[in-house]
Order: C-alpha cells, then structure tokens, then sequence
C-alpha cells in the first residue's frame, strides 16, 4: 500500500518560506496570490497492509517522527491500496 | 567534574567544547559516541553543535532516536545535568527533554555572527556564575534558532523563570534589531521546570579564550563546575588556565 503524508506548519505559526514565495509571486505579477503555506510531503510504502492498519500506523508515524505536533500539523491519503 | 561530549555523525562543534571544557576549563572530558549506551559516569552530558544527521527532517529530529539519547533520556530523568548548544538545544526540544519547538530565522538566513544575550535568570545550575541582567557576548551560528512555543507555554516559561537568555543589544536593551532570528519573547536559552536539562543558540565554547575575542561563554561552564561541586561538596581537581594544552583524544567508531 502506498500513502501520501502531507505536513504543513499550523495556522498560528508563522511560515517565513512561505511569505517569501508569496512575495515573489507577488513580484512576477500574481498579485491574486493571497497567501502561501510551504509543507513537506511524504510517501510512504507500506508492506501487505490494511486499510485498517494504515489508519493506525499512518497517524502514529506522522505524529512521532514525520511532523512536530507543537508546529505542524498533517493529513493523510492512501495513494494505491 | 567530569563532562560527557557526546558525538552524533555530524555533529562539529565537539571538539570545540571538548577543548573548552579540558583545556580552558581544566576538567575531565570524554566524548560519547551516539551509538552507546554508556555515559561513562559523567557529571554532565553536552550536546554539541553541529548539523546531526545532516538535520534530515527537521533539525535534531533524527538524533533523538539514537541510543546514547535514551541514556542521556534517563541520566535527565534522575536529575543529571544536560546542556545543548545549538544543535544540542534543537535536539533537546525535538526529544522533548525541553519544551517549544525552532521555526526556520525569521530573515531566512544562516546567521553566523556575535550576539549579546541577558542573562535573566542567575539562579541556576547553568547560570550561578553570573549575575541577572548581565550582557554576554556569545556568537551564533543557525539557521533555524527562531524559538516558538504556545502561548500558555510561553507564559508558563516567563512564570516559571526557566527563560535563560534573551537577545539584547549590547547596553542589555530587547530591541528588535536584537532579536537577529525572530525568536518569541527574544527567547536565546531555556531551562527545563526541574532546573537540569538546558539549552541555548549561542555557543560558550565558541567564546571561552580571550584569543577568540570574548570569554562570555566561561560563564555557564564555571556555573555548571560550581553547582557540581557544592552538590558534591568538593573541590574539583580541575584548573582553571589553559595551559597546558593537552592534545584531543581521536573519534574511534563509525558512523
């Protein structure tokens, strides 16, 4: 099973990467741009899982390594089953 | 006193402190190898500066797992002092020894340069050799030192004094322009709520010999050495010149 894990900062923090991407955009032109957020992605292969077990070891894995809780924030999709 | 530096791959400021600590400082100093789980009865464990594991992930976000951090886990548990500089501090808050957590500087850049910091709170293992409100001259070198902690957390570090150090222009002032990477409440150094596990941005050992322009960093050395040794209830051996300079033992292990 494939997953994609999607981490962002959360709202309340602030995300300098991604106001200085904005700002450029800004400088090209794209004046609609309003506001961006920067994340990392993550796909991760899993062996023989379940949906099931993905929907309990995904989160765990995202929430102890992948993403730090006090900044950032993630969600989740399964890409293949 | 007897100081642990331990070496993570990456890690590049250990021998730095381990200079600082043997040879200026004059006390026994061994590294700990990021693979061991043994802390050799040391007095006190320092997490070097550096880039561990390349700061893959997030920084220090990858040394937390590896086993000398269980023990150094444990030794903060039983009340062991533990001081992280730089990268030491963003492992500290990634293993969650300390609270909050390092954003990216607030200018987006890698700043490398002198800094002066407050010291706001003299009563402490890592700070009884100086006093409140003094100005060290201590320099930085991060790109991600930008302190964030909640709300309710920030207000619970003011509350509990665990706030060390904060950015400050050289007469002591919190200017903005001081606050070089954005940090919350201009936060350079905190402390956990039990006194023994600490952390910082700038670096002491950077800044212990007159030579290399400033002996500021001899401070939290000294404050660590003196609690030691009342706790103790005697001297150490130790000295305090520099001289003689004995030479670095070589790292053995691979990564």
């Amino acid at each position: 099973m494939k997953v994609r894990i999607l981490v962002t900062l959360k709202e309340s923090v602030l995300d300098p990467q991604g106001q200085t991407v904005r700002n450029a955009l800004h400088t090209l032109g794209y004046h609609q741009v309003r506001d961006v957020r920067q994340g990392k992605v993550f796909e991760i292969e899993l062996e023989g899982s379940s949906r099931e077990e993905a929907e309990k070891i995904v989160p765990e894995i995202a929430d102890r390594v992948l993403a730090n809780p006090i900044i950032e924030k993630f969600t989740w999709e399964i890409l293949e089953a | 006193m007897k100081f642990g530096v331990v070496v993570f791959p990456g890690s590049n400021c250990d021998y730095d402190t381990f200079h600082a600590l043997q040879n200026v400082m004059g006390q026994e100093t061994v590294f700990l190898w990021h693979k061991d789980h043994d802390l050799q009865q040391v007095d006190c464990v320092v997490l070097p500066g550096g880039f561990s594991y390349g700061d893959y992930l997030r920084s220090g976000a990858i040394a937390r797992f590896s086993p000398i951090m269980q023990e150094v886990k444990k030794f903060a548990e039983d009340g062991g002092l533990v001081l992280g500089i730089c990268n030491g501090f963003q492992i500290l808050l990634e293993s969650g020894l300390l609270p909050g957590a390092m954003l990216r500087n607030k200018n987006l850049k890698f700043l490398c340069q002198y800094v002066n910091i407050r010291i706001e709170n003299d009563r402490t293992a890592f700070t009884g050799a100086g006093r409140k409100g003094q100005v060290l001259r201590i320099p930085i070198a991060h790109f991600d030192g930008n302190y964030y902690a909640p709300p309710e957390l920030l207000e619970e570090l003011e509350r509990n004094n665990q706030i060390l150090f904060r950015y400050c222009d050289e007469k002591g002032n919190l200017t903005g322009e001081a606050n070089v990477n954005g940090s919350l409440h201009h936060i350079a150094g905190i402390v956990n709520r039990k006194g023994n596990v600490m952390g910082m941005m700038p670096h002491p050992e950077r800044a212990s010999e007159k030579i290399l322009g400033s002996e500021d960093g001899k401070i939290i050395f000294q404050s660590i050495i003196n609690y030691l040794e009342k706790k103790k209830g005697k001297k150490s051996p130790g000295r305090t010149v520099s001289r003689p300079i004995s030479p670095l033992p070589p790292l053995i292990g691979t990564f």
